[in-house]
Order: structure tokens, then C-alpha cells, then sequence
């Protein structure tokens, strides 16, 4: 897994709402497989039919409070990363979708005024290292707590597993 | 300061003597519960990996539940796969199709929950197992594939919030109106990443069956689980199915919690949640009568024995009404089978319900139920987020089995009082 870079752009995908949860990122009807690439397809389905023609690699998904609840599904993880999101802003996560993101190696950021920065469509950095949400479209900024070591270590070993297969290879 | 039953627990299985929330801690885990939809990821993980073996094949318990008896090719590939793996790795404690039930419903019915015990599996609904003094909480399939590895996993020690049940339910008035309260209280964050403890006369009035409902909807408060002290109901339920020893922890007079709120029970009333939040419940006076289309009753929420008993209580001798669908799900096969027996079946099925083996079903949108774009149901499940149950543009209004009844028998939501005189 790459070392993650400090910063990263994308194009937004924003849903002002609270409480978008796991059905709606991927309907259980979907859950018959695990595969990230057919889940992909489906992403977001259940709130937003456009978001797979519209979505492209490294595109960024921000949101409102609690998003990810409900179900405790990794499906929603890989059905996200599957249509090339990148990283997902929302005010504030649903603890196991945090969880699983972390685990996952997939950057999850909270931050308070991530909506009234962009709207969907807008052209977003973020600055990992200085906590920062910048609208290239408009200049309009953002400010969050950056990324935990912990969280970061994850990632850069590329999850959980991998993780804990290279402290077991170091002891 | 003192400690809640949750840092007891999360202290004793991580060789500390004491932990403060917010810690992060490495806690060994007692039981694993494995399913059909989260179970196979998190196997494909550990063989891409290169971990041939689960750390003990004895602290694992397998059952398909999400789609089963198969409801597709895909889902038959997953429940294979279970299948398989299980009998690869020796895993001993196997439900198959017959024995099968709901995960949270069949592993305590089973006697596999132990007071004390650290619980993990991959369903939100694992919290349900808390009601017998555990720490149980939902997981995803990487945090899963971590535990058959390691037999550990890392958690952050929760705050705890106090619930104090004051009193007696009234009549007509069930531990799903309880939960129900309460999450129409705090919202669906109210309990963000916290343990959601349980206390007072009302807990202790409670059966088994009507605590598995509150601790089963932990998550729907957005709870990392719920959690009740071990009393003699708990201990008769427990020591009725083993007799494993186990350890009980009980929270300090002194123990801190983040908040604190207290229910009358005696105040409360039939409550419906309407679409689309768990959150969103009303006392059964103050809302429509909406048609429904469908009935539900079943899941882990509500459907053990004590649920049909009340459901068939109400329905005896009458018909579901014209224009409405009712559909009975026991949540294992021994609740169904003891339901048999109690000719709780032929109730239903003469008042024209129809009666399914035990699966998580319709109640995730999966089958046996789904709905189409527009339909209602009143359901005795634990959510109705859009397109829970099926299409987006269905309605899922939730309530306890009393008040599932009588809306099938009249085809409107409806105060489950009415027939209960």
C-alpha cells in the first residue's frame, strides 16, 4: 500500500442529510456478493440512482451527521471505494461505518462545515496533514481534526489485517 | 472512581485492573457468532492472507440466518461457503437448515451466552446478547476475519449511559413500546458509541424475551451495546440451557455515566415508529390509522415465543383483514417448534397469515415479504430506514407484536387494547 499523500483532490458528491445509513449506501438486496466491483454498481442506490453515472475516481462523498448507520455491512466500505471514492467528510459517522473505514484502510474525515463548503460537482482538496477542506471552484474553506496516527498507520499498511499480519511478522 | 459493568467486563478480558472510557483496549473474545452475509468476506480475507486457521474452533458458533432456506443462486454460494468453511475449520457449534435460527435469537436460546462474556459478530444486532450481562456489539466482516484470526480486537473503552425503568408496563404495553420511548428520546445518535446500561424495578419485572428487544435495539440509538445486570431472571434462563460457569459483574454505586435518564413505565403507551426512523415514535393516540398493506412479525427483535403468544393471543378467532398481508416469522426453529406445539400455528395460519421458517427475511429486504414502491407495513423489526424492507418508496412503521396483530386484523394501525379486553 502507497504512503497515504498529504493531500488529495477530487470531484464532490454531497448529501446534506443526517442519518444516511447502510441500506441506503448498499441495499441488502444487494448483499449477496462481496465483490467491490458489482457492488459498485449499486452504490448509493436507494438515495441517489445518478451517483453511479456520475461518479469517477477519486471523487469524495460528503455528508451529514451520523452517516453510515444501521447495519453493520463493510459492504457499504467496498461498495464506496468499488465506485472510486476516495474519501468520505461527514459531520459526524455512525461507529461501526467508522470502524469499518479505518479497518478498511479508507479515509474517513469528520468535519462540521463540510456541507456548506461544496456542493455536488465541486472540485475539493484536502489537506490530510493540515486539516483542511478547500472548494477549488470558490476558495471556500473548512477545518477538521486531522487524521489519528492510529487511523493513519491502517491505512498505510492497507487495513486492519494487513496490519496486524505485519506486527505479527515484526514479534 | 468506580467501574460500569461494561469496563469490568472489557477490563477482565484485557488483563487490566481497571479502564477508563475512552482507552483503547485489546480484549480477548469468548464467543463468535458467524452468519451467512458478513461471514464469507471476512473468510476470503483471512485465506488471501494466508490464515489457514480460526483461533479456536470451540468459542465459534455458525448459523446461516440472512438468506436462508436460499433465496438465489448468490445467496446459496454464500451459505455454501459457510457451510464449507465450518466443517474446514472444526467448528462443532453448527445450525444448519431445521436447527437454524436468527443468530442474537438462537445462540442465548441455545445456551451459548454466558454472563460476562465479550461477544463479536458481524450484525449490528449483536447487542442483543447484552440483556444476559455481556458485552456483545456488532462488527464488520475485517474486524470479524481479525477476531477467528486472533481471538482479540481492539475496541475503545465506551462512556456509559444509565437507563432507569421506574414501575410496571401497563396493560397492552410491551418492552418494544419501552425501547421505542426512548429511542424517540435520544434520536438515532443519542447513544453514538456508547454502552446503553439498564437498571431499576421495571428491568427486574421484565422476562428474558422482553429484555432481548430493548438490548437488540442498542444500535438504533447508534449504541455500541447494551447491557443489563444479571439478576435471577437472567440466571434461571441461563442455567435452563447450561451449566457452564460463568463470571457476573455488577457496575459500582460509585461507577460515572455520561448521562442518566429514568422511564415510568407505568406513563408509557402502545408506540409506532413511522418511516423512515426508528426514531420517530409516536404513542399510539396522537397517529393515523394508515392502511397497511403488509404485517410483519418476526426478527430478532420480536420474534420468540413470548411475542407469538401475545400476537396469536390477539388474533384468535379473527381474520386479517381484506386488502392487508400478514406474515409470521419465528426467529428459530425451536421458537417455531414450540409454537407448534402450543397450536400458536394453526392460529395464525387460520386467521390467514402466512407462517415462515426462521430467517432474517424481509425484515433487511432480503425475501419472504419484500415490499413494493409505495406499500406499507407495520413490522415488529428494529428499523425502517428508507428501502429497509424493499423498494425506497415503501413505508416500514415499527411497533411491538400486540399492536402488529391487531392492525392485521383490522388492516389500519391500531391500538392493540382494543383487542386485548
Amino acid at each position: 500500500m502507497p504512503e497515504l499523500p498529504d493531500k488529495l483532490t477530487g470531484y464532490a458528491h454531497v448529501y446534506e442529510r443526517d442519518h444516511i445509513n447502510t441500506d441506503e449506501i448498499i441495499p441488502a438486496r444487494h448483499l449477496n456478493v462481496h465483490d467491490e466491483a458489482e457492488l459498485a454498481k449499486y452504490a448509493m442506490e436507494d438515495i441517489d440512482t445518478e451517483f453511479v453515472k456520475r461518479v469517477m475516481p477519486g471523487d469524495v462523498v460528503i455528508a451529514g451527521e451520523n452517516f453510515g448507520c444501521g447495519s453493520s455491512r463493510e459492504h457499504a466500505i467496498w461498495a464506496l471505494r468499488g465506485a472510486g471514492i476516495r474519501v468520505v467528510i461527514a459531520r459526524s459517522y455512525a461507529r461501526i461505518f467508522f470502524r469499518n473505514a479505518i479497518n478498511n484502510g479508507f479515509v474517513a474525515i469528520e468535519c462540521a462545515e463540510a456541507c456548506e463548503v461544496a456542493k455536488t460537482g465541486d472540485h475539493v482538496e484536502i489537506d490530510l496533514l493540515g486539516g483542511r477542506l478547500r472548494n477549488l471552484n470558490n476558495g471556500k474553506e473548512a477545518t477538521f481534526v486531522p487524521i489519528s496516527d492510529f487511523a493513519r498507520e491502517l491505512i498505510e499498511d492497507g487495513g486492519l489485517l494487513p496490519h496486524i499480519k505485519k506486527k505479527a511478522g515484526k514479534a | 472512581m468506580g467501574m460500569t459493568i461494561t469496563e469490568k467486563i472489557l477490563a477482565a478480558h484485557s488483563g487490566r485492573d481497571k479502564v477508563v472510557p475512552g482507552e483503547i483496549v485489546n480484549a480477548a473474545i469468548d464467543l463468535i457468532v458467524a452468519h451467512d452475509v458478513t461471514t464469507p468476506p471476512a473468510v476470503a480475507m483471512l485465506k488471501k492472507l494466508g490464515i489457514e486457521r480460526v483461533f479456536d474452533p470451540s468459542k465459534i458458533l455458525v448459523t446461516p440466518d440472512h438468506f436462508v432456506p436460499n433465496k438465489d443462486i448468490k445467496s446459496a454460494e454464500l451459505a455454501k461457503q459457510l457451510r464449507e468453511w465450518r466443517i474446514e475449520q472444526g467448528i462443532e457449534r453448527y445450525y444448519e437448515i431445521g436447527n437454524h435460527g436468527i443468530c442474537h435469537a438462537i445462540a442465548p436460546e441455545q445456551g451459548h451466552v454466558l454472563p460476562g462474556m465479550t461477544i463479536v459478530c458481524g450484525d449490528s444486532h449483536t447487542t442483543t446478547m447484552g440483556a444476559l450481562g455481556t458485552f456483545a456489539s456488532g462488527v464488520g466482516s475485517t474486524d470479524l476475519a481479525a477476531a477467528l484470526a486472533t481471538g482479540e480486537l481492539w475496541f475503545k473503552v465506551p462512556e456509559t449511559m444509565l437507563f432507569e425503568l421506574k414501575g410496571k408496563l401497563p396493560f397492552g404495553v410491551y418492552s418494544k413500546d419501552i425501547i421505542l420511548y426512548i429511542i424517540s428520546k435520544i434520536g438515532v445518535d443519542g447513544a453514538r458509541y456508547k454502552a446503553m446500561e439498564y437498571t431499576g424495578d421495571g428491568l427486574a419485572s421484565l422476562s428474558m424475551e422482553a429484555r432481548f428487544t430493548i438490548t437488540n435495539m442498542a444500535i438504533e440509538a447508534g449504541g455500541k451495546s447494551g447491557i443489563m445486570p444479571v439478576d435471577g431472571v437472567a440466571e434461571d434462563y441461563v442455567k435452563a440451557r447450561t451449566s457452564q460457569p460463568y463470571t457476573k459483574y455488577y457496575s459500582d454505586a460509585d461507577a460515572h455515566y455520561s448521562e442518566r435518564m429514568t422511564i415510568d413505565l407505568d406513563q408509557l403507551e402502545p408506540i409506532v415508529a413511522l418511516p423512515s426512523l426508528p426514531s420517530n415514535g409516536r404513542f399510539i393516540g396522537e397517529i393515523e390509522r394508515v392502511k397497511m398493506d403488509q404485517v410483519y412479525i418476526g426478527s430478532c427483535t420480536n420474534g420468540r415465543i413470548e411475542d407469538l403468544r401475545i400476537a396469536a393471543q390477539i388474533l384468535k378467532g379473527h381474520k386479517v383483514a381484506n386488502g392487508t398481508r400478514a406474515i409470521v416469522v419465528p426467529a428459530t426453529t425451536e421458537i417455531w417448534k414450540t409454537a407448534m406445539r402450543e397450536g400458536l400455528l394453526e392460529i395464525f395460519s387460520d386467521a390467514g397469515c402466512v407462517v415462515s421458517t426462521a430467517t432474517c427475511g424481509a425484515c433487511l429486504g432480503g425475501f419472504m415479504g419484500v415490499l413494493g414502491a409505495e406499500e406499507t407495513c407495520l413490522s415488529t423489526t428494529n428499523r425502517n430506514f428508507v428501502g429497509r424492507m424493499g423498494s425506497p418508496k415503501s413505508k416500514v412503521y415499527l411497533a411491538s407484536p400486540a399492536t402488529a396483530a391487531a392492525t392485521a386484523i383490522t388492516g389500519t394501525i391500531t391500538d392493540p387494547r382494543e383487542f386485548l379486553k
